[in-house]
């Protein structure tokens, strides 16, 4: 298959070859090895897409490549680590071939380093001594193969969107021309539009320059046409090997469907079984907004009066009713998220209001933006996109009494929802330490403790296995029929069918670049 | 607040200077007011400054934007030494153990005069100055080590992305039932939980930017600069403009016979 790409010969890159023999990787400060006794063989200018179960080590393989695998780990404790058996690429050491691979990360904001868009691009080239004409032709030809050509290169890096900020390191990656493109989770904070500009601008860059790309990824359907093999690693024992399977997409996809499932991969044409809706709800007013305008700016005040920020979004009027689903859906930049935490109490809004009714305020008065902290949590609860901002003890326990504690009522309901949630094992661990789908269930089953009637959710299922999808979903669709209201920002269509209810979609109010 | 820290749209004269002749001319001009305390070579450099502003792309709205605490500072300084002074001369206002004499006044004048005019020409410098720009003369030209400036550089870049963090974990703990209101103790304890989580954030992302950079071949030994940092005749005009306005402060302090070493 590699051969069957047309690929003009490109003088600049050499594809690089990877072989691994024994080779074993463990993080300083931790008991288990991430990888142990890998043996892989990858030719030049073929594209790998790796999958697995978390803790498989797919991550630390990707790291090591990029030969950025050090002494010290993600939480910055330095140590000691331990390497065993060879991992090379073209015959040598990945530290000893610095520039020969290129890695891409997961937060788009990481992933720019410096503030201009042309410097960006230019600081790996620079990093690796190329002469300066030589690599502003480069940056040129980078920003092309990626579609970021239209950009003035004085742009500035803060101004693009997400899916921008992953092409513009794909750039900075091309930059540097590289034999092997290393992507790790690459598309799993973007919204659906990002997920394929960034898919179609590897694609582009790989049939044009023939290096060989290893992805780490668990959406299968996004990669499987532009990959020529899959290989699926499994958590290192001393008994099993660390290759579970390797050979050509389909013929992984068909043998090993059943294992993959499991693992949470999302393999194509599998939506993961949920639980259906039985009840549709009492439809109880809850909560409703009127002509909002929504920004997350406050008031200024300038020579002596006061100036309302520019919103982001206005004329949003919408109703929240008991035991029903509304799903807030649109582009990027139409003020999805900033409208649901003005709905939620957490921001004023900027003109138009909103309004509790009696079933909801019990007393608490109309404006949810004016309740006191304690109060809101037991009428609105309100789960943020990134899980970590909102944890505020030492540990899952703690996390899941703090609720109940603030509000004075509600910590029997805490081992349920452990049980409900399977953190039951975890009580103990420090919050930051969980894995992604169990930092997930924990930020919902913290926000569910207090007992709101009504729960905002911001893109709960970004970046989720599709086991912790169905377990959200099939959970979500329980509180529903109980008689929560639910309230969810998401580009997942899959994800609201489960939930249905009514959908609100907000436009954008310019045109979006690109 | 980040768009007023920015240059965009900055495409004044001075913009196009070398950071490091600019930086030199504030340190002439810093220098020399800081001999003297007298009010004259004080407004003379003052109004040189004043003079410049187009040069630099900055109004006098821009200017009260950015330095609004140094004019503030400079303006109590002035006030408090016009009344604590010893006095000399007439006085003007007397009221219990607070009096201002003419003396006393001349002083605060001059040192409210000074404070701004030292304060001045480093918001002249920032406002027409790129970080990167600067971190390429200070790598290039004055050879400091190119991993220190450049992963200052970036690290920047974070700060400007905290300001927004800190707002939404602001929310995010409101959402979890922590008030930011009550009595200043309470306040007091959400603020330094709300700082914490910003710390955990910032040491997170900082250690990701590591791994980009690093990936990117950061660290290494020789790199080449895509933008080279050079001189042009414009810096020894700019360089010749500290040095003139610094000579002019000390002329005309001198001729008015105000001129009074600081300590002589």
């Amino acid at each position: 298959m590699p051969a069957a790409h047309d690929r003009p010969a490109s003088a600049a890159v050499r594809p690089a070859a990877v072989t691994a023999r024994g080779w074993g990787w463990r993080h300083a400060g931790r008991s288990r090895p991430a990888v142990r006794a890998l043996d892989l063989d990858i030719r030049p200018g073929e594209r790998v897409l790796l999958l697995g179960p978390s803790g498989a080590g797919k991550s630390t393989l990707l790291h090591a490549l990029a030969g950025v695998l050090g002494d010290v780990n993600d939480d910055g404790e330095a140590g000691d680590s331990d390497e065993s058996g060879s991992l090379l690429i073209d015959g040598a050491s990945p530290r000893e071939r610095r520039g020969r691979a290129g890695l891409m990360q997961q937060d788009p904001e990481t992933q720019v380093v410096l503030s201009r868009v042309g410097d960006d691009v230019a600081f790996g080239a620079e990093n690796l001594a190329v002469p300066r004409d030589e690599i502003w032709t480069r940056v040129h030809e980078a920003l092309d193969d990626v579609g970021l050509a239209h950009l003035p290169l004085d742009h500035p890096t803060s101004a693009l969107s997400g899916g921008q900020k992953q092409r513009l390191a794909l750039a900075g990656i091309l930059a540097m021309r590289p034999g092997l493109i290393l992507l790790d989770e690459p598309t799993a904070n973007l919204d659906p539009i990002g997920v394929l500009e960034v898919r179609d601008a590897v694609g582009r860059c790989l049939d044009k320059t023939g290096a060989t790309l290893v992805v780490v990824e668990h959406r299968v359907s996004v990669w499987k046409d532009l990959v020529d093999r899959i290989v699926v690693l499994q958590p290192g024992s001393a008994a099993d090997p660390a290759v579970l399977l390797d050979g050509p997409p389909d013929q992984v996809l068909a043998e090993a469907r059943a294992m993959l499932i499991a693992a949470g991969v999302w393999v194509p044409g599998f939506v993961p079984a949920t639980r259906n809706r039985t009840s549709s709800g009492t439809g109880d007013l809850l909560l409703a907004a009127e002509d909002l305008a929504v920004s997350r700016e406050r008031p200024r005040r300038r020579r002596f009066k006061t100036v309302p920020p520019v919103p982001v979004q206005q004329d949003i009027s919408a109703q929240v009713r008991a035991g029903q689903a509304l799903t807030v859906t649109g582009p990027n930049g139409a003020g999805k998220s900033t409208f649901a935490l003005t709905l939620a109490g957490l921001l004023a809004p900027v003109e138009g209001n909103v309004s509790a009714t009696v079933d909801l305020s019990r007393g608490a008065g109309i404006d949810p933006c004016k309740w006191k902290a304690e109060q809101l949590i037991a009428r609105i609860g309100t789960v943020f996109q990134e899980p970590e901002h909102q944890f505020v003890t030492g540990n899952v326990l703690d996390e899941l009494m703090f609720g109940p504690r603030h509000v004075g009522h509600g910590e029997e309901r805490v081992d349920e929802l452990l049980e409900r949630l399977r953190l039951t094992e975890l009580v103990d661990a420090n919050p930051y330490t969980l894995s992604g789908g169990e930092k997930r269930r924990l930020s919902v089953a913290t926000v569910l403790a207090a007992h709101p009637q009504v729960l905002v959710l911001d893109e709960p299922t970004f970046g989720q296995d599709a086991n912790t999808w169905a377990e959200l979903a099939s959970f979500l669709s329980e509180l529903l029929d109980a008689g929560t209201a639910v309230v969810s920002v998401t580009h997942d269509a899959e994800f609201s069918a489960v939930l249905g209810g009514a959908e609100l979609r907000l436009g954008t109010t310019e045109a979006v670049a690109p | 607040m980040r768009q007023e820290l920015t240059l965009a749209g900055n495409r004044a004269l001075l913009t196009r200077a070398n950071p490091l002749s600019k930086f030199a001319a504030v340190v002439f001009m810093t220098v020399v007011l800081a001999l003297s305390i007298d009010w004259v070579s004080a407004s003379v450099a003052l109004v040189c400054e004043l003079l410049l502003f187009p040069l630099a792309g900055l109004t006098l709205t821009l200017l009260w934007q950015r330095g609004w605490p140094l004019i503030l500072a400079a303006a109590v300084g002035g006030w408090s030494t016009s009344i604590l002074a010893p006095d000399s001369g007439k006085t003007l206002l007397d009221v219990g153990i607070w009096s201002m004499s003419e003396g006393s006044l001349e002083l605060g004048l001059g040192f409210m005069l000074r404070g701004l005019a030292i304060a001045l020409p480093a918001v002249l410098l920032m406002s027409c100055t790129d970080p990167t720009d600067l971190a390429d003369a200070l790598a290039q030209k004055a050879r400091l080590s190119h991993r220190f400036v450049l992963g200052t550089l970036a690290a920047m870049r974070l700060v400007g992305l905290m300001a927004e963090e800190w707002q939404t974990i602001g929310m995010a703990r409101r959402a979890r039932g922590v008030g930011s209101r009550g009595n200043p103790l309470q306040r007091l304890k959400a603020t330094l939980g709300q700082s914490f989580g910003l710390l955990v954030q910032a040491i997170r992302r900082a250690s990701r930017l590591a791994v980009t950079m690093e990936a990117r071949g950061f660290g290494g030994g020789d790199r080449t600069w895509a933008r080279e940092s050079t001189y042009s005749r414009l810096d020894v005009w700019v360089l010749a403009g500290g040095a003139l306005m610094a000579a002019a402060a000390v002329a005309a302090a001198m001729w008015a016979g105000t001129w009074s070493f600081v300590g002589g």
